[in-house]
């Protein structure tokens, strides 16, 4: 299943977020949309994820959704967006309740979603007794549980610190590796986006227009080499060249909101 | 952009060093356990003695001891549950039933465009109204029973739950309704199980509102309008110069006040603890 950004513009008022932004997210493609803050990337992925209905253009699915998926079009939110009055097994559970699973059925995917994520010890806790790291991984085993075919993902680890980012990375490395899942990765932090990504989607300052597509001229399972660290901090050096002057004149901006 | 400031020789590196002063103090108080309870034991006891030593007149204020003798009396004589089991009757009437309309109306304004334009409009004109004033029309309207003592608690009761209701409502971060919406929760889920808990903290605030309001308009309304209830007893106790027995109502008063908020105490740590 493809997802389709149609020249997709969007205005808040009078103010201009988003300008004639097209591109596609591929079956098992991951894509990761950067650009200076302000831009409109999240703005995007809610309009791709139907959250958000657009001034012009539109989010559009091409071919069939895998049979078993639930919920093809999944977020994981920057703020995890857990219900603070249910334990981690009752928020994986919670997109669960309303879907034709059985009742043992249920309690499989949900174990399985706690497995996956190494919180099976963890499902009776609430999310105020969990660190961070540990909230994202709810986030995630529930975005897992409906089987999705493509993950929305809003700088899931924006809100982490740098140890934490680094492990869940490396977890997110491992989960989109097998190319069952696609991803748009919404993100700030070119690190993540070409250790990531297979495609990267450069924004300009606001109102967010496409300023380039790059490729990562390499499979991810070729970036874990140790010969691939300089030739990813090159790409990075690259794509920076690309956002820095944006990124000044975004942080310079007076707002007159 | 950061530029650095003008490095400066280090002059006093032979200097005896000296410790940093402490400016942290203070700004966290916190609640002790006793103090509370010896304070309310030291104002009971000066009462006690000033009324003991007849330095005040005990036709005015009389001693605690006195108080304490008059509620006794009334315990064992019956009037105490006569005039309480009415009081009670009347709130709980009256609370329940401005409860379940506040909680509807509050739900209704809080999640539809039609009702709040329209529920806020009337809610705002209607809010700052002393309900006790109603009391007369409501009469008028309702008879002279129980109804307008219900009537006028219910009316106090609504609106104080129907505002904390669709703060409450507003109060639910947009981000887990999304969140839900992205999962294709049906409304009906999201309302129940994201709107509802949501909204719970807000929701039993403003219970504790209410009851103090009930409790108010209560004792006003027996005090207007009728023969048994505890505002009706303080104030034939008050006519009569009894002021041990309008004392011991209002001592009644406020133990039955505290027992409420301790209700809500429990209720909150039963359904809060997830806070």
């Amino acid at each position: 299943m493809d997802l389709i950004a149609d020249h997709i513009s969007h205005r808040f008022g009078a103010l201009e977020v988003l300008d004639d932004v097209s591109f596609t997210v591929g079956a098992g493609e991951v894509v990761a949309i950067v650009g200076p803050s302000g831009c409109g990337k999240s703005t995007l992925l809610q309009v791709l994820g139907g959250l958000l209905r657009p001034s012009k253009g539109a989010a559009e699915l091409r071919g069939a959704p895998p049979a078993d998926s639930l919920n093809p079009l999944t977020f994981v939110f920057q703020d995890f967006a857990l219900l603070p009055w249910s334990t981690v097994e009752e928020n994986v559970a919670f997109p669960l309740l309303h879907t034709p699973l059985g009742a043992a059925e249920r309690r499989a995917v949900i174990d399985d979603a706690l497995r996956r994520t190494g919180l099976t010890d963890f499902r009776a806790a609430y999310p105020k007794q969990l660190s961070g790291g540990m909230r994202q991984r709810v986030g995630i085993a529930r975005a897992l549980a409906v089987r999705p075919a493509i993950l929305l993902m809003d700088e899931p680890l924006s809100a982490l610190d740098s140890q934490t980012r680094e492990l869940l990375m490396e977890d997110f490395v491992r989960l989109l590796a097998d190319g069952a899942m696609a991803a748009a990765y919404v993100t700030h932090n070119l690190d993540e986006a070409v250790r990531l990504a297979d495609r990267i989607v450069v924004l300009s300052r606001r109102p967010g227009r496409i300023r380039e597509i790059v490729t990562i001229p390499m499979t991810r399972t070729e970036r874990g080499g140790a010969d691939a660290r300089g030739r990813l901090a090159a790409l990075q050096g690259d794509l920076w060249s690309l956002i820095r002057k944006e990124a000044i004149d975004a942080e310079r901006e007076v707002q007159h909101a | 952009m950061l530029e650095r400031a003008p490095s400066g020789t280090n002059e006093q590196a032979t200097e005896a060093p000296r410790p940093v002063e402490f400016r942290g103090a203070g700004f966290t108080p916190t609640a002790s356990r006793y103090a509370g309870w010896v304070a309310l034991a030291i104002v009971i006891a000066v009462w006690q003695l000033a009324g003991s030593a007849g330095w005040v007149n005990p036709l005015f204020l009389p001693a605690p001891s006195a108080i304490a003798v008059a509620i006794y009396k009334l315990a064992t004589s019956g009037a105490l549950w006569q005039h309480l089991s009415w009081s009670i009757m009347r709130i709980g009437t009256g609370w329940i039933i401005g409860t379940v309309c506040g909680v509807i109306v509050g739900f209704a304004i809080g999640l539809s465009t039609i009702a709040r334009g329209v529920g806020i409009t009337f809610i705002s004109a209607l809010f700052p109204i002393p309900k006790i004033a109603l009391l007369p029309l409501l009469i008028l309207w309702l008879g002279i029973g129980e109804e307008p003592k219900i009537a006028t608690i219910a009316l106090g009761v609504f609106f104080s739950t129907a505002i904390s209701v669709y703060s409450g409502v507003d109060a639910v971060p947009r981000n887990l309704i999304r969140m839900a919406q992205s999962f294709n929760v049906p409304f009906h889920a999201i309302v129940r199980r994201v709107i509802w808990p949501g909204a719970l903290p807000s929701i039993l605030a403003g219970f504790r509102i209410t009851a103090s309001v009930a409790l108010l308009l209560v004792v006003s309304a027996e005090m207007i309008g009728a023969q048994y209830g505890i505002g009706a007893f303080v104030l034939q106790a008050g006519n009569l110069m009894q002021t041990d027995q309008l004392l011991a109502g209002v001592v009644i008063l406020s133990l039955f006040g505290l027992a409420v908020g301790r209700l809500i105490n429990l209720l909150e740590a039963r359904l809060l603890h997830w806070r």
